[in-house]
Order: C-alpha cells, then sequence, then structure tokens
C-alpha cells in the first residue's frame, strides 16, 4: 500500500521531481528549461485563491486540497468507445494517446501524438502560452505527458477530425494535463470536435491548447465537455489569429464537479475574427466557469460571444469575459452577451463583462441578464397538453439557441446537441 | 358538457370570481360578455389551470372529469383548449416545432400514434390554409413577430390541429379586421358539431354575428347576472352594461 499523494502545488513538483527524467521530452534542453521555468512558477505561486482576481469566483481549494496520483500506466481491459463522429480521430486515455484506438492515416496534414513529435515542437510549444499569468498553465507545462499535435499546411482542407479523452477509472484520484498543439498554415481550414468523457472517474483533467492561425486560416472548434461528478475539469486555449483568419469556437460544458473553460484569443491581424460561443449547464453542487479574454490588437477585426448558463440545485456559475481593444484596433467590432438561466432558487450566478476599449471608432455591445424560466411560456406549453418537463425541457433549449445560432457545422451540432440533452435527462427532470 | 357551481377563486388573495353557475351542453356555443375588469380571463383561467389563480370554493367538471384537480397538461388531453387575450412569445421555440410537439402530446394522451414531420405538415398546411395563414409562420418563433391578427390566428389554428372538446376563446376578436374576424369565426365554426362546445368571452357584440352562440352569459363582479339567447348580445350593444348592472 503506497501513501496518499501529497496534496496541493507541493504534490505536484514533488512528482515533478521524481518524474523529470522520465517525462517525455527530458533530454531536449529547451523543453527542460521551459519546465523548470514552470516549475519556479508554480513553485511561487501554487494553485490560485479567491484573492487572485481572475479566480475571484471560482474556488479552486476543493483541487488544492486533493492529492491526485499519476494516471495507470496501462489501462486493462477493453474500453468502451463512444460511436465515432468522425471518420479521423485521435483519442486519447487518461491523456495519453492510443494508436490502437486511433484513426488518422492517410491525412494531406500532420496529426500526430505531441509525446512523439517534441522535435518538431521546438519554438511552438509554450510561445503563446505565458506561464506566469496563467497558474494553470504553468502546471500543465510542468506535468504534460502528451497530447495532440495538428499540423495543417497552407491551403489544405482538413475537414473534420474528432479528438476524444476518456478517463479511466482507477480506484484512486489522478491528474492529467494534456498538451495540444494545433498549427494551421494560410488558408489552411479544420473542423475540431473536442469530446471529454469520464465514467466515474475521481481525477483532475487541465489540458492547455496552443492554437496558431495563419492568415485566412479557418478553425471551428467545437467542444463538449461530458465528464462524471469526480472530474475537474480546468482547461485552457491560448490562441493567436492573424489576419482575416477565423476560430470559432462552441463549448458545451455538460458535466464534472467543476468546469473552469478559459480562452485567451488573440486577434493579432486586420480583418481577423473570433467567435466563441457556450453553453454550461450545472446542477448538484457543481460549478461551471467560462472566462475569456479578447484581444483586439489589429483593426477591422471582429468578436462575437454569446455564453449561456443553466443552473440547477445548488450550482454556481462563473462568466467572465474580457475585450481589450488597444489603440491600433479601429473598427473593432465586438459583441458580447451572457445570460443565465436560474431553475432553482439556490442556484448562482456571478458574472462579470469588462471592456477595456483604447481606439476610439469601435462597435462594442455587451449585456447580461439573470432569470428564471417564464412562468407564463411554461403555462402556455402545459395548456397544449405538454407536460411540465419537457415544456421546460424545451423552454431551456430556446434559452441556449442563440449560443448555437452560427453553428452550422452538422456534425457539429449534433454532438453538442447531445450533450445538452444528456444533461437534461440526467439532471433536468429533478430540476 | 360543462358544469360550472359556485366556482370561487382570488389572485394574490383578491376574490375574484364570487360564485359562477354555468352550464355549456355538449355541442354548443355560448358567450360570456361583460366590461374590463369582470373575472372573464380570471375564468378562463381558472379553468385551464394557471397559478397564481387560486380556487377557493365550487367545482367545474367536463363530461363528469373534475378539472380543478387536474394539472394544465391533463385538462388540456381531456379536451380544454384556452385561445389566450394575449398568446405568448417563445424566442428559440420553432412555431412547428411547438405545434407538433403539442398535437403529439395530446394525441399521445388520447392514445393515439404521434405524427411525423411529413404527416405534422401536411395536416397543418392543410389547417392554415382554411385560415388564409402563410406557410412562412410555421419557420418562425412561436408568435416572435406575428401582428395581434397572426397571434390570434396561430391561436385558432393550435385549435383546428388540437381538436378540443371545450374551446375557450378569450377576446380572440380583440384587434382584429373584420376580414381578419370572419377568418376566425369560419375556423371555430368549421370546429362546432355534437362533440365540440365553446365559451366564447368577448366585450363586443361584433363577434357574436358571426360565431352565433346558443347562448349568452352576462359576467359582471365576479358572477353570472344574466343569461339569455342570442338576442342579450344585441340588447347589451344597444343598452350597455350600466342597464344591467341596474337591473341585477
Ligand atoms: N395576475 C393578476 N394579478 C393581479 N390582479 C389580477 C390578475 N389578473 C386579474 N386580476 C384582477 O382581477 C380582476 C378581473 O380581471 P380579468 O379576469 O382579467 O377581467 P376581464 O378579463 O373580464 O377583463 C381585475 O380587477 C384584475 O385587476
Ligand atoms: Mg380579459
Amino acid at each position: 500500500m503506497t501513501a496518499a499523494p501529497q496534496p496541493g502545488a507541493a504534490g505536484f513538483l514533488a512528482r515533478y521531481q521524481g518524474l523529470k527524467d522520465h517525462l517525455p521530452g527530458a533530454r531536449l534542453p529547451w523543453l527542460a528549461a521551459l519546465r523548470s521555468d514552470a516549475a519556479a512558477h508554480v513553485a511561487a505561486r501554487g494553485f490560485p485563491t479567491r484573492r487572485v482576481e481572475a479566480w475571484k469566483y471560482t474556488d479552486l481549494s476543493p483541487v488544492a486540497q486533493a492529492g491526485f496520483a499519476e494516471p495507470l500506466t496501462a489501462v486493462a481491459g477493453a474500453l468502451t468507445l463512444p460511436k465515432p463522429r468522425c471518420a479521423v480521430r485521435a483519442v486519447f486515455v487518461d491523456g495519453r494517446f492510443r494508436a490502437d484506438l486511433s484513426a488518422l492515416d492517410g491525412l494531406a496534414y500532420r496529426a500526430a501524438s505531441v509525446a512523439q513529435h517534441l522535435d518538431a515542437l521546438e519554438g511552438m510549444l509554450g510561445a503563446l502560452a505565458p506561464l506566469a499569468e496563467h497558474p494553470m498553465t504553468a502546471l500543465n507545462t510542468l506535468m504534460f505527458e502528451d497530447g495532440l499535435f495538428l499540423d495543417v499546411p497552407a491551403g489544405v482542407d482538413a475537414g473534420h477530425l474528432e479528438l476524444l479523452s476518456i478517463a479511466v477509472d482507477p480506484g484512486r484520484p489522478f491528474a492529467f494535463h494534456p498538451r495540444h498543439v494545433i498549427r494551421l498554415g494560410a488558408g489552411a481550414k479544420l473542423t475540431l470536435l473536442e469530446s471529454a468523457i469520464g465514467g466515474s472517474a475521481q481525477y483532475l483533467h487541465n489540458p492547455v491548447f496552443e492554437i496558431d492561425l495563419a492568415e485566412g486560416a479557418v478553425l471551428t472548434h467545437g467542444r463538449a465537455q461530458q465528464e462524471g461528478e469526480g472530474a475537474f475539469h480546468l482547461s485552457m486555449i491560448h490562441a493567436r489569429i492573424a489576419a482575416e483568419a477565423r476560430y470559432d469556437t462552441m463549448a458545451v460544458s455538460a458535466g464534472a464537479r467543476l468546469t473552469r473553460m478559459e480562452i485567451h484569443a488573440a486577434l493579432t491581424g486586420p480583418k481577423a475574427s473570433c467567435h466563441m460561443n457556450s453553453a454550461q449547464l450545472a446542477a448538484g453542487r457543481a460549478v461551471v466557469d467560462t472566462t475569456t479574454a479578447l484581444d483586439h490588437a489589429a483593426p477591422d477585426c471582429a468578436s462575437r460571444q454569446t455564453c449561456k448558463t443553466v443552473l440547477a440545485g445548488q450550482a454556481r456559475g462563473v462568466f467572465q469575459g474580457k475585450i481589450l481593444v488597444r489603440r491600433e484596433a479601429q473598427k473593432t467590432d465586438g459583441y458580447q452577451m451572457n445570460q443565465a438561466l436560474l431553475l432553482s432558487e439556490e442556484a448562482e450566478m456571478d458574472s462579470k463583462p469588462q471592456l477595456e476599449i483604447y481606439a476610439d471608432d469601435v462597435k462594442c455591445s455587451h449585456g447580461a441578464t439573470i432569470g428564471a424560466l417564464d412562468a407564463d411560456s411554461l403555462f402556455y406549453l402545459r395548456s397544449r397538453g405538454v407536460p411540465a418537463d419537457q415544456a421546460r425541457s424545451m423552454l431551456v433549449q430556446a434559452f441556449l439557441h442563440e449560443a448555437f445560432e452560427g453553428l452550422e457545422d452538422d456534425v457539429l451540432r449534433e454532438a453538442l446537441t447531445a450533450a445538452v440533452d444528456g444533461w437534461w435527462v440526467r439532471h433536468g427532470t429533478a430540476s | 358538457m360543462l358544469e360550472i357551481k359556485g366556482l370561487t377563486a382570488e389572485v394574490d388573495g383578491k376574490p375574484i370570481l364570487k360564485g359562477v353557475d354555468l352550464i355549456v351542453p355538449q355541442g354548443e356555443v355560448h358567450a360570456i360578455m361583460g366590461p374590463n375588469g369582470s373575472g372573464k380571463s380570471t375564468l378562463a383561467y381558472v379553468l385551464s389551470g394557471r397559478d397564481g389563480y387560486e380556487v377557493t370554493g365550487g367545482t367545474a367538471l367536463l363530461h363528469g372529469q373534475d378539472l380543478l384537480a387536474m394539472e394544465p397538461e391533463e385538462r388540456a388531453a381531456a379536451g380544454v383548449f384556452l385561445a389566450f387575450q394575449y398568446p405568448v412569445e417563445l424566442p428559440g421555440v420553432g412555431n412547428a416545432t411547438f405545434l407538433r410537439t403539442a398535437l403529439n402530446a395530446i394525441r399521445r394522451a388520447k392514445g393515439e400514434s404521434e405524427f411525423d414531420a411529413m404527416q405534422f405538415l401536411k395536416l397543418a398546411r392543410e389547417r392554415m390554409k382554411a385560415l388564409s395563414m402563410n406557410d412562412e409562420m410555421l419557420k418562425r418563433g412561436v408568435n416572435v413577430g406575428f401582428s395581434g391578427g397572426e397571434k390570434k390566428r396561430n391561436e385558432i389554428l393550435q385549435m383546428a390541429l388540437l381538436q378540443p372538446k371545450l374551446a375557450i376563446l378569450d377576446e380572440t376578436d380583440s384587434g382584429l379586421d373584420i376580414d381578419a374576424l370572419k377568418i376566425v369565426a369560419d375556423g371555430v365554426n368549421a370546429m362546432r358539431g355534437p362533440d365540440f362546445s365553446a365559451l366564447v368571452i368577448t366585450h363586443y357584440q361584433r363577434l357574436l354575428d358571426y360565431i352565433v352562440p346558443d347562448r349568452v352569459h352576462v359576467l359582471m363582479g365576479g358572477r353570472i347576472v344574466r343569461s339569455g339567447g342570442p338576442e342579450l348580445a344585441k340588447e347589451l350593444e344597444a343598452q350597455g352594461y350600466g342597464a344591467i348592472q341596474a337591473a341585477a
């Protein structure tokens, strides 16, 4: 019987000390330097407390106090994978790439394990992910073992790819920190469906994405987080969007006991655009947090954001959305809307829109609402014979509707709708 | 048959219905008239089961079934339909989805097979044509961006699809021009038959030229103060409610 792992940042640092010669890329000087830099940040700051402004509303102490071991080195037995939604599929089990479960052959672009291609990632991995401001990015950089490396050459339309993360219950809490690096060359295109499932396992899933879109590239990124009630899901996206490139993301958070989906996106060239929509759903005592920062650093760029939060039971929701419009970002077109629907009187929502505008010729609007289901609407449906549960479900879907607007890809739409429907089946009728 | 006896109800602790007695035999259409604030909509809501309208006494039976003990959706399944005075807008719920969901909920409750999208569209288009409604109204959100007249027609369309046993039309005529009024009246008249009864609530006599009622009742101060044949509506039009009040 081994001793319980030490909790908090100290636990991760101790594990790093023990593992560092065995972590992938341990012999690459640039990576060793990056990891030791990360170690210094983790040692100095640890897990953020609520006194840190960016973490004012989401309490990470349940994560900081838990002791996480390593994932199992080999997962025994057959895994039941969900039905593939795309022909091209990269499967990760406990954060490790599984070639045997993936389907990545014969592609016109590179889709491979980060761990196996670290020599090709110098100068790329870490380039968009500042450690100082982002404690979870620092922890990921310290501990990551694997992730998905997607490199789509200029002009290639890569079609659809599914990135599936599965966590398998080893009977004790564990942590994994996938590092995904995605690069689209000029004019390249990719539709990425990211999904995460995890059954009853107790774990921390701490993925970091570095997304670099060259001129005119288009990345459409659907995200379905459907992990179990024992999961902490803290994900971070660092994205750089060049001139005329487009990054569209639509996320559904419909699982885990604590989810934070954080995005930092910079529009760095003229006419770049970013849509980031999300639907976050929580019941019981779960916490969902959408935190975003959009940096308009070039003229004529557009950003649109719709975040919808549905809370049942004693769940808590957080929305923090910052839009920075730099002096040079004239003719910026920015829109942000965040709305919460509280299905119970004990649910709570915190929302913090933040506009910082230094350019004078911009169009930026934002709005926020918090409310309950409308009694008149509910009665109208019921008076037409629709049972109360179904009527509530229809109104919740209607509430989420705008977040799904503009999601034209059928594969993404179906997957994300199914994530919402699954949540409703598990939690909706009780609320 | 609808039988209401000694029905009393309050809103926010304020008594509104103060003992309503009313019988609508099967197959008949009755009108309820009364000045603003007399409790007409309250009666409609109490019969359809809206929250916040508290029944403090009396009974309401539809074909012997106790309506007041049922949830709103159970009343709908039992055949009650309320055409709202102010139809509700449901942004994000497509009108077609709404209509099909309602139709299938009622069919399910009756033990009938559900309609698939094709069967539904065929039926809906047919019914819409009779109401001079544009197909395009199926694509919009429920009542979203509909004119007052379109909303009322959408109510009548729902009635035509759901085929209720008892329709309660709450001022369906208000805000309609004469052509729309005729279309709505035709929609109601087309439903008339031995298995259909209706309570037509109206403030004005005008609608009753087109939907000729079997009986007319006057609701004032939370009670039915007079009942009569269709001629009573004409009398009210000529003399106003004041004369009735004085006589009551
Ligand atoms: N939701 C409500 N809240 C408070 N008072 C109401 C409500 N609904 C109706 N009332 C009151 O009940 C009385 C009857 O209203 P209503 O039934 O709407 O009359 P009518 O339909 O005959 O014009 C009025 O005095 C009205 O102010
Ligand atoms: Mg009224």
